[in-house]
């Protein structure tokens, strides 16, 4: 129950930040991105102060044994920067810079009941779709092939 | 608000979210994975977090007028081409601005920070052709 309570708790605090910072504007988005036009700042003021109170939140947070509410912190099963990590940033950032949503920002979007979002949520769940669609056909092939699951494709 | 404060202010929210999440509940806050979750076992607390997220953003959006206004209307073949390279590419690349851009860089992890330079700079790029290139 509590577990559940504090994600609803920062999840809120997340929207939040979100729609205050004005990210939930794709124009502002588009904007940073443009930066050999009308450049908007916006973003990485955003970034910045995001990426500086989290850096201290993580320290915060090695301090203790475990987080308060769960056994054990996250491990990162991913360390290596490999072609997945940069073919998939490059498709994302190609649709970013095309709608100037990611993720939240068009979730935010789509909740408050824009057109914009209301396109472009249900577009980005099937293309996750199509990538876990993808991967259990791979993890297949492999399985087929060889007779056991494919490692990278087990998760 | 102005933009620079409420710039500063919403970015150290999302920062203090994110701490909170992983102190508390050991979790990363990284949108795409949590949403990409919402199809498996652990849903509920995932449900809760969009779900907290999305009252938050709408509470605003309709407390600061404008706030989440959208300027840019782009066709509809537009934003579906846009949702489907986002929804393909942040699960093939294991993270977005949240995950990678947010709290990968905040714990200094390589992996995010080449992530987060390549989808900007593909972001970039993109912008210059649709905006300087084909709409020149």
């Amino acid at each position: 129950m509590k577990l559940l309570l504090s994600a609803f708790g920062c999840g809120a605090l997340f929207g939040l930040g979100l729609a205050v910072s004005g990210m939930g504007q794709p124009q502002k988005i588009m904007g940073f991105l443009d930066i050999f036009g009308a450049f908007d700042p916006t973003l990485a003021f955003v970034m910045a102060a995001a990426v500086g109170v989290h850096f201290i939140g993580q320290r915060i947070a090695r301090r203790f044994k475990a987080p308060l509410l769960v056994p054990a912190f996250p491990t990162y099963e991913f360390t290596r920067v490999d072609r997945r990590l940069v073919i998939g940033s490059l498709v994302f950032g190609t649709g970013w810079g095309m709608v100037g949503f990611c993720p939240a920002p068009g979730i935010i979007s789509a909740g408050f009941g824009t057109r914009e979002g209301l396109l472009f949520v249900p577009s980005m769940l099937v293309g996750m779709a199509i990538f876990h669609g993808m991967e259990t056909l791979r993890s297949r092939a492999l399985t087929d092939e060889t007779g056991a699951p494919a490692p990278s494709a087990a998760k | 608000m102005s933009s620079v404060p409420a710039a500063l202010l919403g970015g150290a929210l999302i920062g203090l979210a994110a701490s909170l999440l992983l102190l508390l509940n050991g979790r990363v806050a990284g949108i795409t994975g949590i949403v990409a979750g919402l199809a498996g076992r652990d849903a509920l607390w995932r449900v809760l977090f969009v779900g907290g997220m999305v009252l938050a953003g709408a509470a605003v959006g309709h407390l600061l007028p404008g706030s989440l206004q959208v300027t840019v209307h782009l066709p509809a073949g537009t934003l579906i081409a846009g949702g489907l390279l986002v929804g393909f590419g942040t699960r093939l690349a294991n993270g977005c601005t949240s995950g990678h851009g947010v709290c990968g860089i905040a714990r200094l992890s390589k992996r995010s920070i080449a992530a987060t330079l390549v989808f900007m700079s593909a972001g970039v790029l993109t912008v210059f052709v649709v905006r300087h290139l084909v709409h020149a």
